[in-house]
């Protein structure tokens, strides 16, 4: 019953009941009409205060992007986008630092992905309620809420140091790779999840295994879901700055990342480089690379958006 | 015939792969098992090797953190003092506005509101801190200082109310979650007592939905301990002990971020300091992330 009641939601309800601001106070005395008032009163100014509170944070955020786009706007040009850092505010472009965002979150995916959907297939398909799936549960849970410098210093500590990796894009996606796993196997649980059991019963009916079940009926049809929560877990990779820092991702440099095992750099570095910078001219650069990373990541949240209704319009999920 | 099928060859090497997929998944699983034992150990070995040379009376009680000088001194109070003012001024923003901006949506807002004001408020839990950071430095502490003539360039307040900001949107989804997991007899049970939609709303659903929303104001006190990019950003980089929000102050995080911009060799006391302030930092919220899955799991048996 509560399972209903949590999924059609409180906030449709209000209708149903007519008017239940005047039961209690009798209404025909004086005293009672007067309370009625003063309590619906309060109703109303605590719904402004309510609303007060939503209108204030969105209009932040609209000065935020006004903010930005007003110092940044007048920065960005195709030289910008093509150029490499420079000592001198204005023949400063960002090609380093996007090549270098963008080579590292593709090999960050190629880590995280396959090891997070098994992670998740193990736990939602074959691990039940068991002793060692719950732990690991708890854990998962767990690691999402750890701050990222603490992997910042992980990955110095092993990637960099004992592996030997040195500050190599190798080492950053391995860093990375470990900060999405948990929202990587959370989004997908809940992909699989979402798949019907009839589906499974009836592969199972027809003499399938465990595995090509999952592999034939259940993926296909979680794909859309799974692939979403990747999109959106990659983006949240795409913007943090201080992990790379701690594993000591390099500030200043002027090429193009070749291999995994080059030096590197990326955007939010680079903008984080820029704005720490006293002199006004870089802020400007870094207003315009904020831009360019928004770019990126808006053009990642509308992939995911644009492939959930795509799959929902097909009916699939 | 067919009763002869499951014992056949190819069966019994479906079985035998069978087992070994469910084996391999399992060990991507329990990877999640080996990063935080990394993480302790990396922390662990070096912490150890930090407390070594520096007493750990003088790291935890010392109130002077200057490992970077000739003569260094490593209390670590003043960091944690950096941490904790940003972290308050950053959740007297965000646990007001976002238990109210949950309890109108959870309670007042019609579904054509909701569909608009919840991706808005998932943008902004998406933006990437070092945006944030740029905020605070160069909008909203230029902004203060036409009220605050006193307001360092580098402060703890802007950097404060803009982490307040970005950590909204966590309070509010996860509080509105817990308050639409209240079940609607209680409200009912409310409007028939009489009860005008505010009290139903604040003396009935917040209550019931206590636990789910305590975890979600721990979980939310846990990221602006964790958080990075703002303070380093726009908070200074001067550990002070003090409790004024208008001077430059440095946390815990800034710190880890100032040392890994310089290049410091490895197995130097210096190099240590990020790891033993990792490990406070690492405790500190490790253990608020536990209370609050605590509670949210209580939470859940309550209305299961």
């Amino acid at each position: 019953m509560s399972a209903q009641i949590s999924h059609s939601g409180a906030s449709d309800f209000g209708p149903r009941v007519p008017s239940p601001e005047s039961r209690t106070p009798n209404p025909e005395s004086r005293a009672g009409a007067r309370a009625i008032a003063l309590r619906r009163g309060a109703d109303v100014a605590f719904q402004v205060l309510a609303l007060l509170v939503l209108v204030i944070a969105l209009a932040s955020l609209a000065t935020l992007i006004w903010d930005i786009v007003a110092d940044g706007a007048g920065t960005i040009s195709w030289n910008f986008i093509t150029s490499f850092s420079s000592r001198r505010a204005s023949q400063a472009g960002i090609w380093h630092a996007l090549t270098g965002s963008i080579f590292v979150i593709v090999v960050t995916a190629l880590i995280a992905v396959p090891i997070g959907v098994a992670a998740a297939i193990y736990l939602e398909e074959y691990g039940g309620r068991s002793l060692a799936a719950r732990l690991i549960e708890l854990n998962i849970t767990n690691l999402a809420a750890v701050p990222s410098i603490i992997y910042g210093l992980l990955g110095l500590g092993l990637f960099v140091r004992m592996m030997g990796m040195g500050r190599s894009v190798l080492a950053g996606a391995s860093t990375l790779a470990l900060l999405v796993l948990p929202v990587v196997i959370l989004s997908t649980r809940e992909a699989l999840r979402a798949v019907p059991k009839t589906l499974r019963e009836g592969s199972y009916a027809l003499g399938a295994t465990k595995w090509q079940t999952i592999w034939h009926q259940v993926l296909p049809v979680a794909a859309p879901g799974i692939l979403t929560g990747l999109i959106l877990a990659l983006s949240r990779a795409i913007g943090e700055t201080a992990p790379l820092i701690t594993i000591g991702a390099v500030t200043f440099v002027t090429f193009a990342p070749d291999s995994i095992w080059s030096p590197f750099t990326v955007l939010p570095i680079q903008i984080f480089n820029w704005v720490s910078r006293p002199q006004v001219e870089f802020h400007a650069n870094a207003a315009a690379g904020i831009l360019v990373l928004v770019a990126l990541l808006l053009s990642m949240n509308a992939a995911a958006i644009w492939l959930r209704d795509r799959y929902q319009k097909r009916g699939i999920l | 015939m067919t009763l002869r099928g499951p014992q056949s060859q190819p069966r019994r090497g479906l079985r035998r792969a069978e087992f070994l997929i469910e084996w391999g998944l399992f060990a991507c699983a329990l990877l999640s098992i080996g990063t935080t034992i990394g993480i302790i150990a990396v922390l662990t070995v070096e912490t150890a090797g930090f407390l070594e040379e520096v007493p750990i009376g003088e790291f935890l009680f010392g109130t002077e953190w200057t490992p970077l000088f000739a003569n260094p001194r490593f209390g670590v109070l003043p960091l944690v003092t950096g941490t904790l003012l940003v972290s308050l001024i950053a959740m007297l923003v965000a646990l007001p506005m976002g238990l109210l901006s949950a309890v109108y949506l959870s309670e007042y807002a019609g579904p054509q509101l909701r569909r608009i004001v919840k991706p808005v408020l998932e943008l902004l839990a998406g933006i990437p801190t070092v945006v944030y950071g740029y905020f605070a430095l160069l909008f909203v502490t230029p902004l203060l200082q036409e009220f605050l003539p006193d307001l360092s360039g580098f402060n703890a307040l802007g950097p404060g109310l803009v982490m307040g900001l970005m950590i909204l949107p966590l309070v509010s989804s996860l509080s509105e979650d817990a308050m639409r997991g209240v079940p609607r007899g209680l409200r009912e049970g409310s409007y028939a007592l009489g009860a005008t939609k505010m009290q139903t709303s604040l003396r009935v659903v917040v209550p019931a939905a206590f636990s789910g929303i305590t975890a979600a104001f721990i979980l939310a006190i846990s990221r602006a301990i964790g958080e990075t990019m703002i303070v380093a950003i726009a908070a200074g980089q001067q550990p002070r002990l003090t409790l004024d929000p208008t001077k430059p102050v440095e946390t815990m995080t800034a710190y880890i971020v100032q040392v890994s911009l310089g290049d410091t060799p490895q197995g130097t006391l210096e190099y240590r300091t990020i790891f033993a302030v990792g490990m406070l930092l690492f405790i500190g919220t490790f253990g608020l992330n536990l209370v609050s899955a605590w509670l949210r799991e209580r939470f859940r048996e309550e209305y299961a």
